[in-house]
């Protein structure tokens, strides 16, 4: 009971009630400039007729769910990631294996493909991220020349190359986003923001400059400056974790898919959600997301096993997909759009064009 | 749900402990940030939804033709779409 105590806890309600203040005034600020529906202006743009979407290749050999995976850049080669810690690189064209490696940990939640296409970053529950140099020969084993870049203090959720193999940006379950030298293995840059875990990440295409977008288990998707480590903006609309967050191709806006069974839109110059990609059909969550090259259309994986293809202008479903025996963990678009990829928890790989 | 989504050895577990975790941290140093960080994200300019949206369209628009999956490119331009490995000249 010191005459000390009573000025802080003063001070505590303070900047609570300023902080109450400040967030309604941020919502009315947004709110003045909500003055129509991203779908209304939408409705003299020409509808989409149906699609024909199919697997075109199934890529089988993993043992376990397939958690993570990623595109090379030239546009056949992939790699994924598995519950039973393998990292697997595959041609999409031939649904040959290229290399193979297993991680020391179970849980591979998050693997990325380095730009050049030689090297392969993973990691998960062993809290790192790990990066493989692809060897040309067959028969080197890879996990030789394996070199630790992140450490965190809970499981890696994912990864991501910057443009060059230099820097690796992650995001983990204990609730931080870090940038690292991959060479030295330095941390660059912490992001500390999210009140829980961090489970996805999209870095913004490098035409927008030195930004990407987080999402989380405390149903926020935070932009962030990475020279800065600062917090641009922050969205929280979503009802449930945010399990993918992925940048609109114009860096204008990006794409979150989330637990609650919805994926939204979020445009970073209104600073506010602009469409929900919803139906009461679909209770599942979604976990992953990616954009067409266009942007126009957003496919969606879930944990009920398809996939839906939704009009971004318009907020409609165009197309749901059939084919995994389970939960869709993972989805991509390939770099030159000409087809996207899904992993599942029944084992396989998928590529729908 | 199925009881193996709750397993220690799962992701989902580490994502419901660190939610204990971290919910209530009320000190001063963490306000003080929290109405740091809110002052600023009031201060950025926004646009109206009207233009943004707009120039989410132009885009789509400007872009579509260059969109395989949206115009459902033929068998003989998409590598994925026919059955048997093309030969690539």
């Amino acid at each position: 009971m010191a005459t000390q105590e009573v000025p802080l806890n003063e001070t505590l309600a303070h900047l609570k009630t300023e902080s109450e203040t400040l967030k309604s005034k941020l919502e009315e600020e947004r709110a003045k400039l909500h003055d129509v529906e991203l779908h209304q202006v939408a409705e003299k743009v020409e509808g989409l007729g149906q699609f024909v979407m199919k697997t075109r290749r199934t890529l089988k050999g993993h043992g376990n769910k397939v958690l993570c995976m990623d595109w090379c850049k030239d546009k056949r080669r992939i790699v994924s990631s598995s519950q039973d810690g393998k990292v697997i690189v595959w041609d999409a064209f031939t649904t040959n294996k290229e290399h193979a490696v297993t991680m020391p940990c179970t849980w591979v939640m998050a693997c990325a493909y380095a730009p050049s296409g030689c090297a392969v970053a993973c990691g998960g529950l062993d809290n790192k991220c790990s990066v493989y140099p692809l060897s040309l020969d067959k028969n080197e084993n890879l996990a030789a020349k394996k070199k630790s870049v992140a450490m965190h203090t809970n499981y890696l959720s994912a990864c991501s190359f910057t443009n060059s193999d230099m820097q690796i940006l992650t995001s983990s379950g204990d609730g931080t986003c870090a940038l690292w030298d991959v060479e030295s293995g330095q941390l660059l840059q912490s992001f500390h923001g999210h009140a829980a875990d961090v489970l996805c990440l999209d870095l913004a295409p490098s035409e927008t400059g030195n930004t990407f977008v987080s999402g989380g288990c405390d149903k926020k998707a935070n932009v962030w400056d990475m020279r800065s480590g600062q917090c641009i903006q922050s969205f929280e609309t979503h009802e449930s974790d945010i399990n993918s967050v992925r940048y609109y191709p114009s860096g204008d806006a990006f794409a979150s898919g989330s637990d609650d069974a919805t994926c939204r839109l979020y445009d970073l110059r209104a600073d506010r959600e602009v469409a929900i990609y919803s139906k009461d059909s679909i209770i599942f969550g979604v976990s992953s997301v990616d954009f067409s090259l266009s942007g126009r259309l957003l496919f969606g994986g879930y944990n009920d096993y398809t996939i839906n293809v939704w009009d971004v202008l318009k907020g409609t479903r165009v197309s749901i997909l059939f084919g995994h025996e389970n939960r869709v963990s993972t989805l991509r678009v390939s770099p030159d759009g000409t087809a996207f990829c899904t992993g599942s928890w029944d084992h396989t790989l998928r590529i729908w064009a | 749900m199925c009881d193996e989504l709750l397993h220690k050895s799962t992701p989902e577990f580490h994502r419901k402990e660190n939610r204990k975790k971290m919910s209530g941290s009320s000190s001063l140093v963490a306000m003080k940030k929290v109405v740091q960080q809110l002052r600023f994200e009031a201060s950025i300019n926004r646009v109206k939804v009207s233009q943004a949206a707009a120039d989410l369209q132009q885009f789509c628009i400007q872009n579509a033709l260059q969109d395989p999956l949206l115009t459902g490119v033929s068998s003989s331009t998409n590598p994925f779409r026919p059955q048997k490995v093309c030969s690539f000249l």
